[in-house]
């Protein structure tokens, strides 16, 4: 024991020494994947930066950056105006990357790829559209006959960015959803079973038959859950896709520089239209400035290095524009 | 239970004397708490003082420990007043009766989540308690020896799987029954109660109650048996003696002395049952609705709180969350002081009436 001891307490010396800087960061769900990809590839560069992040939720992202007991927040929703004067610091919204909401279905003897306006989406969710073959959907998708089955609505019952998306969406395209139901993480639903995270929607729609809900792209993706198309502003019927995700965030017209905007519908032609950014939340002015420097840099890498990792774990990167904008307000974190 | 399991409380001696080292009484006779208790004079020796010391110190420890119980309890109740004020400001009393739940206008009721609650939780007792009870005669009364403990153990086993495997479990497996079988038959046959109409969706009311069912016999049941173990074996040979079937005799002798204890282990299920959250969420549906039917969703109050705390943004909505929180804490008050009512009423009565 006591020939260990001297070791014992060099490796005790060594080991603040060999992880210098710490960061910590909390909020969003739908990007810890990619998040806890980049900061340990970071660390793996920079052995002596270590990034932590937990991932609480957006709600939990705000609150934790706005009374400062974490280094950056991230949250899957803009801050509102109100929240942002609330903080004891000015918070940066910077994008990071994309995801999108697919709408998914199962309609007994029908397999294909059916087509969606926004009429349509809305008019579900709202409960005036009750059946699948009703004349709304019959009119956009000539030639698919389906049966007279009552649609069975699947919404998230948890708190999330997916619904955010998807309300903020249906907000944009129908009057009545706006002043009837409005945006947010939980809204009051006017019809539909509430089930639990994305596998819970995912689930339920494929096990009950006529059932009609809504998923995140990624996880449609990786388990192979057929969606349709919609249509966006431009008339056009996407299908969602890492690209048609960037696209929509390319084609948004103004960006305005704090990057608090919604994507959703947006005008471009291969634009997907249910999609959004995902926003880190960093304060302007640092006092700890190793830990500026820090975040300076990693955001560099981010925007650099980091964007090549997105599609492997099919998130949407950003497009250039945004990267170039994004780039400068970087330079401001003092 | 607990009397079954007295006996193998150990003895005072060895607690009080790594206590009195814990208390620090300088005894100058550390062995002095081996001194038998007798043979005490009037001058009080050293030993007797240190024994004294050691049982008041005894007695503070307990007290201690006590204090800290209900400290907590009135800290949870000092928190949950302090995060609820903002949405008790705005609501007031009616936030109890209301059932309107719109986070994005920021209206908050929580009458459809007390209704969730305390109805899947009565549906679950429906089910679980006869099986539970059921289960636990068996065992008792009469069941050949080597099945019994297979049994016992089986049932203690279904208390130990994590609720998340229950809801998981009822998504792919019961549900679909539900759907396909179960609730078209209650459609068919019952449906003039009332209670078993609409859509079949197999999730809802009725599935959080199965679900819930299965996940309260093994503590209803296993509760049960031991206070069936202690009703005294004299009891039931008279009553065979007297000539009544075993029936009669677990009616008569068994199940009316112990009814006691059994409602005892009633009322700790439906403790599990209304604070249960991840399962019940997995299948209840999930929408904030008061509707009679059994078949349609509902909504309970720890789900609202473990599916919207995480993502409340406005400071209303978090507030009502935790307001939620408080109405879940006074439901479960009024219905411990309801199940001690029952309880003073069931065991007023002499111990066992031959006319029952």
């Amino acid at each position: 024991m006591r020939k260990f001891f001297p070791l014992l307490a060099l490796l005790v010396v060594a080991l603040p020494s060999m992880a210098q800087t710490k960061l910590n960061g909390a909020g969003a769900t739908f990007p810890y994947p990619i998040y806890s990809k980049w900061f340990n590839e970071y660390h793996n560069v920079h052995s002596d930066i270590e990034i932590n992040y937990q991932s609480i939720g957006s709600g939990g992202g705000i609150r934790q950056v706005t009374a400062g007991t974490v280094d950056f927040g991230a949250s899957d929703g803009p801050m509102t105006d109100q929240q942002l004067k609330e903080a004891k610091v000015r918070i940066l919204h910077l994008p990071t990357v994309l995801g999108s909401v697919v709408p998914a279905y199962n309609i007994p003897g029908f397999k294909g790829e059916l087509k969606f306006t926004p009429d349509v989406l809305a008019g579900i969710y709202l409960g005036k559209i009750t059946s699948w073959n009703d004349a709304a959907i019959a009119k956009v998708n000539p030639g698919v006959s389906l049966p007279n089955q009552s649609i069975v609505v699947v919404h998230r019952s948890d708190g999330s960015g997916t619904t955010y998306i998807w309300t903020d969406y249906l907000t944009k395209v129908s009057p009545e959803w706006s002043s009837q139901v409005g945006k947010g993480t939980s809204v009051r639903w006017p019809v539909g079973l509430g089930a639990k995270g994305n596998e819970g929607v995912a689930g339920m729609v494929r096990q009950m038959e006529g059932a009609f809900g809504y998923v995140e792209l990624i996880y449609a993706l990786q388990n192979n859950i057929s969606f349709g198309t919609v249509r966006n502003a431009a008339g056009e019927f996407v299908k969602a896709s890492l690209e048609s995700t960037t696209a929509a965030a390319a084609s948004v017209k103004t960006m305005p520089a704090d990057f608090r905007v919604s994507i959703t519908n947006a005008p471009g032609k291969e634009a997907y239209p249910i999609s959004s950014f995902t926003w880190l939340l960093v304060p302007a002015e640092w006092k700890d400035k190793t830990k500026q420097q820090v975040i300076v840099d990693f955001l560099n890498w981010m925007l650099d290095k980091g964007q090549t990792m997105t599609t492997q774990l099919n998130y949407a990167p950003l497009p250039d524009v945004v990267k170039e904008k994004e780039r400068e307000a970087i330079k401001s974190i003092k | 239970m607990g009397a079954a399991r007295e006996p193998h409380i150990p003895d005072g001696q060895p607690t009080g004397q790594s206590f009195g080292a814990a208390a620090a009484t300088r005894s100058n006779q550390p062995d002095s708490s081996k001194v038998p208790f007798v043979n005490q004079t009037r001058e009080a020796p050293a030993w007797k003082k240190s024994v004294i010391n050691l049982d008041s110190g005894f007695k503070g420890l307990m007290l201690v420990a006590a204090l800290v119980v209900l400290g907590i309890v009135g800290l949870i109740v000092a928190e949950l007043m302090q995060g609820s004020a903002l949405a008790w400001q705005k609501f007031g009393i009616h936030f109890f009766f209301g059932s309107e739940w719109d986070p994005v206008s920021g209206g908050f009721g929580a009458l459809p989540f007390i209704y969730g609650t305390v109805v899947s939780s009565l549906v679950a007792l429906f089910i679980a308690v006869p099986l539970a009870v059921a289960v636990a005669v068996f065992v008792t009364e009469m069941c050949p020896k080597p099945l019994r403990r297979p049994i016992s153990y089986a049932t203690e086993l279904l208390a130990a799987i994590p609720s998340v495997i229950y809801g998981l479990w009822a998504i792919f497996i019961l549900v679909p029954i539900l759907r396909v079988h179960v609730e078209p038959w209650l459609m068919k046959y019952f449906s003039w109660t009332g209670l078993f109409t609409g859509p079949a969706y197999g999730i809802g009311m009725l599935a959080a109650g199965v679900v819930l069912a299965i996940m309260i016999v093994p503590i209803i049941s296993s509760i049960t048996r031991e206070v069936l173990a202690v009703v005294p074996q004299p009891q039931r040979e008279a009553a065979l003696a007297l000539g009544a079937t075993r029936w009669e005799m677990i009616r008569m002798a068994v199940l009316r002395n112990a009814r006691a204890g059994i409602m005892g282990a009633v009322i700790l299920g439906l403790g599990r049952a209304l604070g249960e959250t991840m399962a019940v969420t997995m299948v209840i549906g999930n929408s904030p609705s008061i509707a009679k039917s059994l078949l349609a969703p509902g909504y309970t109050m720890a789900s609202v709180i473990a599916n919207e705390f995480n993502e409340a943004t406005s400071d209303l909505h978090r507030s009502a969350l935790i307001e939620i929180g408080l109405a879940l804490f006074i439901v479960t008050i009024i219905v411990n002081i309801l199940a001690g009512l029952m309880v003073w009423t069931v065991t007023r009565g002499t111990p066992a009436r031959t006319n029952a």
